[in-house]
């Protein structure tokens, strides 16, 4: 049994996980947390990440089940493993939390990200950007005769490479949801 | 068969089917509902306290003596506000309580109306869970699963926010044994295979030691039993923190003290140095370990705690076991057992000779000489007159909280309630008649320090009004001694801000309260004077005067590890604490 398949409550892969080594590399780790979707529930995770000085680099946030109401929050935090274990230990306490899974460590995980980016311009530029965003798989979504809106879905690090790109083209707003991510194969989390 | 009644009605009934007998609170403008059914029943006693902050501490007091959750009702807005540093102290301390608040009514929240507050925004950092209750229907569920939350798993307390409307409004009443509470189900059960890799090491454990907290005292009666035979019968030295005292007796032969920044030098130099450091429902507290790098080098760390986030939090641990104290602690007793009761007899032998000699430095020596009482002199004599009651003492935060955790002895689990993790000046006396109200025949007495005690002194009201025969023993130095002690060692005698001037009158104050108030400050009258407070069948306000400079020792000075402890008597505490242990408090 993979020690972080334990039902709420047990969170057990927080020592157990942990006894090799402690290393003092920080490394990024991609946590899904299922949560009764209550109000405030949102503030008691964020409020944990802020109130323990834990990180976050992307933070999404949707109910998935409708009939059951629970929420899933996708969070991308960054520590050392020590700090990692202590983030999942701490939201397994969270009374509405119902699981934690940490995707960086369950197997592999398919991460996306959704952005749209608006670029301006004219002439030659407008035809690059159009181009690249062919290159890229990226939606024209909206256009006017000096604007597109792009609409890219990928890795956050397509996304930036993406964003890289635009910038000398044109680009003047970008907006991004955060990770979502499930885990690869046929395996179910929930 | 249903059961229609109002929200204000269903939470009397809620209170009375969880056995709630007794509820701390003060009235306001959003819980009057609640108050008027309150009213018109028997069952339920309200402690009327004098300010929201009494009422949590009281409420903390009972739930520390009792075991069972203590129950708090307030009002909205600065009802609620004041009760946080109590929710604080809870939380940081594992106790049990549930802290019930009247809201503005529904359709008023948001429009900053009179006395209202964001009540679980603000708490939601200091409690374990809260809730809103926005309707009626759901009001009785919610309160079953507050006390089931509370109590399940590592304790604290938690809070709900009822608003007027839905106080009022009529609604289905749900018994305890249909709330949902299936899905907060910590685990209690102990991994098998850690246990009996922690019953290996105690097997071969040259120079094994029991660290306990207050882990053993939440974990209930059994777990204290369990831990005296484990002791007893492995023959290993037991210390513990301060929250844990009680849970072995500290008249047990296998008894080390106190361990941590004022622990007695015996523990903490055993702490160091041993190869086996068992963790029993403790946390590694910055008290505790001092010096994290230096933190006992040597040894292999067990750690039992029910809250997998306490392990490996601040220490590396070897042995991880994640359970309530009482079922791991069965497990470890009954796999020990059926391997034929080994431990290494030959090198404990010798490793309670080196203890027997850390003993005989005798660090809580001090000498009595003169015109005027020694604190430590206070608590010995003070233990010599009551060790043989029905006893509960409590403790406000500072110099007398340490001495009285070295020179009164705790025997039994409950005994002792006193503010570690938060450490919450004014927490003593609410606390006092929390446990009196919980244990109307017995002795309680709050040792305070005078500038602590006045934090919360209005409840002197409190304990006159229902007759509870509180003694208030305080160490009179007139300083804010713990501070005074800091600024000797750290800044340059430079004593700002930490004296109390303007002292009350303690004895006619006690008399303007209608109690008894007792003045002392002379050594040859001290005795008669604690028969005086012992013999007087009400509350008690002692003044004892004491040496007014003394320091607290033994110490760690912050920043230091465990065998860098300074000494009583002849401690020079000239740069005792260097730059670095400067910045830690």
């Amino acid at each position: 049994m993979s020690p972080l398949q334990i039902k709420k409550g047990s969170s057990k892969h927080s020592a157990y996980n942990l006894r090799p080594t402690f290393s003092d590399e920080v490394e990024s780790h991609t946590l899904a947390v299922i949560v009764d979707n209550e109000p405030g529930v949102l503030a008691r995770v964020i409020g944990l990440f802020s109130g323990r000085g834990y990180n976050i680099d992307s933070l999404t946030v949707a109910e998935v089940d409708h009939t059951g109401h629970t929420s899933r929050i996708t969070i991308v935090t960054t520590g050392t493993p020590q700090v990692i274990e202590q983030i999942k230990a701490q939201l397994g306490r969270i009374v509405p939390v119902h699981e934690v899974h940490d995707l960086t460590v369950e197997g592999k995980a398919v991460e996306r990200e959704l952005a749209l980016l608006k670029v301006q311009g004219t002439g030659d530029k407008r035809v690059e950007a159009l181009r690249l965003a062919d290159i890229f798989r990226a939606n024209a979504v909206d256009s006017t005769l000096n604007s597109f809106v792009f609409e890219i879905t990928g890795t956050p690090d397509k996304i930036d490479a993406f964003a890289d790109l635009m910038r000398p083209l044109g680009l003047v707003e970008i907006a991004r949801t955060g990770v979502a991510a499930l885990r690869r194969g046929s395996v179910n989390d929930v | 068969m249903t059961r229609q009644m109002t929200g204000a009605k269903m939470v009397v009934q809620a209170l009375k089917d969880q056995g709630v007998d007794v509820v701390f609170g003060y009235p306001g403008g959003a819980v009057l509902p609640i108050y008027d059914e309150i009213f018109q029943q028997n069952d339920i006693r309200h402690v009327l306290v004098r300010h929201e902050q009494g009422a949590v501490h009281a409420a903390e007091g009972y739930a520390r003596s009792t075991g069972k959750p203590g129950v708090v009702l307030v009002t909205s807005g600065p009802g609620a506000t004041n009760a946080v540093t109590g929710l604080t102290d809870a939380l940081m301390d594992s106790i049990p309580i549930i802290v019930l608040t009247g809201q503005v009514p529904t359709f008023m929240i948001g429009n900053d109306a009179f006395q209202e507050a964001d009540t679980v925004g603000i708490t939601r950092p200091c409690t374990k869970h809260n809730w809103l209750v926005s309707d009626t229907k759901n009001l009785s569920e919610i309160l079953h699963q507050a006390f089931h939350v509370c109590t399940a798993g590592r304790p604290g307390p938690v809070l709900v926010d009822i608003p007027k409307d839905v106080q009022f409004a009529s609604a289905e009443y749900t018994p305890p044994q249909k709330a949902k509470t299936s899905h907060y189900q910590p685990q209690v059960k102990g991994d098998m295979a850690t246990i009996i890799e922690l019953v290996e090491a105690m097997e071969v454990a040259e120079r094994p030691i029991f660290y306990t907290g207050g882990g053993v005292i939440n974990s209930g009666p059994a777990a204290s039993q369990l831990l005296r035979e484990l002791v007893e019968s492995s023959g290993i030295p037991i210390t513990s923190t301060l929250m844990g005292l009680g849970a072995y007796p500290a008249n047990g032969q296998h008894w080390l003290g106190m361990l941590g920044m004022h622990g007695l030098y015996e523990a903490n130099m055993a702490m160091h140095g041993c190869d086996l450091m068992i963790n029993i429902g403790a946390r590694f507290d910055d008290r505790i370990t001092g010096r994290l790098d230096a933190f006992s080098p040597g040894s292999k760390k067990a750690h039992i705690d029910i809250d997998p986030s306490s392990i490996n939090k601040v220490i590396k641990t070897d042995i991880p076991i994640i359970g309530d104290i009482a079922h791991v602690l069965e497990d470890v007793l009954n796999v020990w057992k059926s391997r034929g009761r080994k431990v290494n007899r030959e090198a404990i032998q010798k490793w309670w000779a080196k203890i027997e000699a850390w003993r005989k430095v005798d660090c809580l020596a001090f000498k009595q000489e003169g015109k005027s009482i020694k604190p430590q002199y206070a608590l010995e004599r003070l233990e010599a007159l009551t060790k043989d009651h029905d006893r509960y003492i409590c403790t406000e935060v500072g110099q007398h909280q340490m001495w009285a955790a070295q020179y009164l002895g705790f025997n039994d689990p409950n005994r002792w309630m006193t503010s570690g993790g938060l450490g919450t000046m004014g927490y003593g006396f609410p606390a006092s008649i929390g446990v009196q109200m919980a244990h109307p025949d017995a002795l309680v007495i709050n040792v305070a320090g005078e500038a602590s005690w006045l934090m919360n002194m209005q409840e002197m009201g409190t304990a006159v009004q229902y007759r509870l025969p509180v003694k208030q023993f305080i160490l009179n130095n007139e300083r804010l001694g713990m501070v005074r002690q800091w600024q000797e060692l750290l800044h340059g005698e430079r004593y700002s801000s930490s004296w109390s001037e303007a002292l009350p009158d303690f004895v006619k104050l006690a008399e303007a309260f209608g109690a008894k108030g007792i003045l002392c400050s002379d050594p040859a009258d001290l005795d008669d004077a604690i028969m005086e407070m012992l013999n007087y069948d009400g509350p008690v306000i002692f003044d004892c005067l004491v040496e007014k400079h003394e320091n607290c020792f033994p110490m760690i000075p912050s920043g230091e590890p465990h065998n860098k402890m300074l000494l009583g008597q002849n401690a020079s505490t000239k740069d005792a604490i260097g730059s670095k242990g400067a910045v830690l408090v």
